[in-house]
């Protein structure tokens, strides 16, 4: 079999450089198909989602902004450990660690935190081996359907613990009733 | 008596003046919306129900619009160009047939803004003067684009005015006169041009769509040759007027259209109508007939341009010159022998 006629996807054309019929070369009838497919189509069900009222559907794997979580008490679950920022393909992560007050026991789960923690979302490609990489299961990619809000400063978009970490009425809110008491 | 006719009149010059505003500006929204249906969109729905004060929206911005003038060397000509294919755009309404006559406070009134009996010749003078505001506009704006994209419509224009006015004479010999009101009462019953004149309503149709600039023929238009085209220097409202008399050019050609080869305000039936129901609903209806024939071809124009592509320059020239040109001679013949052998 020669090179030339080998097709892979089976979808391989010849292109064909036959002179035109005269009823092709009046082209009147490929207009008037042309006409036939666009008429089937204002007949076909539309495919716009109208965006403020509906929104897309989300895809079972999506991804969308980090978010640090807390354990059952509202401590920190994250202990600085480094291994998100080493799994991170577009090194967007970067943290400082620091050890755990006597006093800070409520605060941070384990005896080292991460004082700061920080994703540059210029460069975060929201692939998810942070997610994958920790072992404390403290780094989340949430549901969220907030993108990364547009700035016109580049460090507006360097993330901090600010708005990373899990707030906290919403830990209270995923905190067992037992607990509480 | 003299002041009833200029009173019917005035009433009549009016509402067609009205009405051809009304229709250009829903055309817009037409346009968009059959666009969006061809390609499985909604299209406009956020203005009003389902859109339908869009135009009224785009006015709006239009006006709002900044408005730029180049340094042209004549400003006045800059100005001049929209106003001049605005006006050539809505004279030609003036002796279009819209109905044969109401009788109504004890006349008999004929709906139609003037009967001259060169109307034909009278639309082809006042559309060939069309091309002045896409010429002027083109020069005045200073910019060799806009003035190569003015020349190529300007040419485009007149080739096929040529092929037009040659498809048009098939037809004269036919009906033996010039006047639109003796053409439409011609068509009596189901006794269409169009079943008489295939040939020349295909040549008139394509002439149409090049006339009133639409795609296929949209050479005047080129975003990816001409920057934008004649108009590339024009904004806001002079930039809407524009695009405003496209439309309403599209609006009248679809109604000569209607009237020339399609029976115009008459329907299978309408002397009955006239016998029994009463001459006023009978041509109500008739009017409503004239106004769904017209809808149609401002349908089909959209419809064609949202399916076929644009022609390449040497194409258009080659179909114009070489096609439909020798096409419209070789019918002449044909219904020149026809008439012969009939009589």
């Amino acid at each position: 079999m020669a090179i030339e006629t080998i097709s892979l996807s089976g979808r391989k054309k010849e292109v064909s450089n036959k002179k035109m019929t005269f009823w092709e070369s009046l082209y009147l009838v490929a207009i008037f198909k042309g006409l036939m497919i666009t008429i089937k189509h204002l007949f076909t069900r539309k495919v716009t989602i109208k965006y403020p009222e509906q929104t897309r559907e989300l895809s079972p794997v999506y991804r969308g902004q980090h978010m640090l979580m807390r354990d059952d008490q509202g401590r920190e679950r994250c202990t600085a450990c480094g291994l998100c920022a080493l799994s991170c393909p577009a090194e967007a992560i970067t943290m400082k660690a620091e050890e755990r007050k006597p006093d800070e026991m409520h605060l941070y789960r384990e005896e080292k935190y991460a004082s700061i923690y920080e994703i540059n979302m210029l460069r975060c490609i929201f692939c998810g081996l942070c997610e994958e990489a920790c072992p404390k299961e403290a780094i989340y990619l949430t549901k969220s359907r907030v993108m990364v809000k547009s700035a016109t400063n580049r460090e507006d978009f360097i993330y901090g613990k600010d708005k990373l970490v899990m707030p906290l009425d919403m830990a209270i809110k995923n905190t067992p009733n037992t607990a509480a008491n | 008596m003299e002041q009833a006719i200029i009173i019917e009149k005035s009433v009549i010059i009016i509402a067609v003046f009205a009405l051809t505003m009304l229709m250009a500006m829903y055309s817009t929204l037409a346009e968009r919306k059959i666009a969006a249906w061809l390609q499985d969109r909604i299209g406009p729905n956020r203005a009003g129900k389902g859109g339908i004060l869009q135009p009224l929206a785009d006015g709006l911005k239009l006006f709002a619009k900044e408005e730029f003038i180049p340094n042209t060397p004549n400003k006045f000509l800059f100005f001049v160009g929209p106003a001049v294919s605005m006006s050539a755009a809505l004279m030609t309404s003036a002796v279009i047939p819209w109905g044969d006559k109401l009788h109504l406070f004890g006349r008999d009134i004929i709906l139609q803004a003037t009967d001259i009996d060169v109307a034909l010749l009278y639309i082809f003078g006042v559309l060939s003067v069309g091309i002045y505001g896409v010429m002027i506009g083109g020069w005045a704006s200073n910019n060799k684009f806009s003035l190569m994209s003015a020349m190529r419509a300007a040419s485009q224009m007149i080739s096929y005015e040529v092929a037009m006015g040659l498809s048009i004479i098939a037809l004269i010999m036919m009906t033996g006169t010039l006047s639109l009101r003796e053409i439409a009462a011609g068509q009596e019953g189901m006794h269409w041009n169009v079943f008489y004149q295939p040939l020349g309503f295909l040549i008139f149709l394509v002439c149409s769509f090049a006339e009133t600039n639409r795609t296929p023929f949209d050479l005047a238009e080129c975003e990816a040759e001409l920057i934008g085209g004649y108009h590339t220097e024009y904004s806001s409202m002079k930039m809407g007027f524009y695009l405003f008399a496209e439309y309403a050019s599209m609006f009248i050609s679809s109604t000569i259209l209607a009237v020339l080869y399609f029976g115009a305000y008459n329907y299978p039936g309408m002397n009955w109508m006239e016998e029994n129901v009463g001459i006023n609903i009978a041509n109500i209806i008739g009017i409503i007939v004239l106004f769904l024939k017209l809808c149609f071809f401002i349908f089909f124009y959209m419809w064609v341009r949202w399916t076929v592509p644009r022609f390449r320059y040497d194409q258009l020239m080659r179909l114009g010159w070489k096609i439909l040109i020798p096409l419209s001679i070789a019918n002449i013949i044909i219904t020149g022998i026809v008439i012969l052998l009939v009589e």
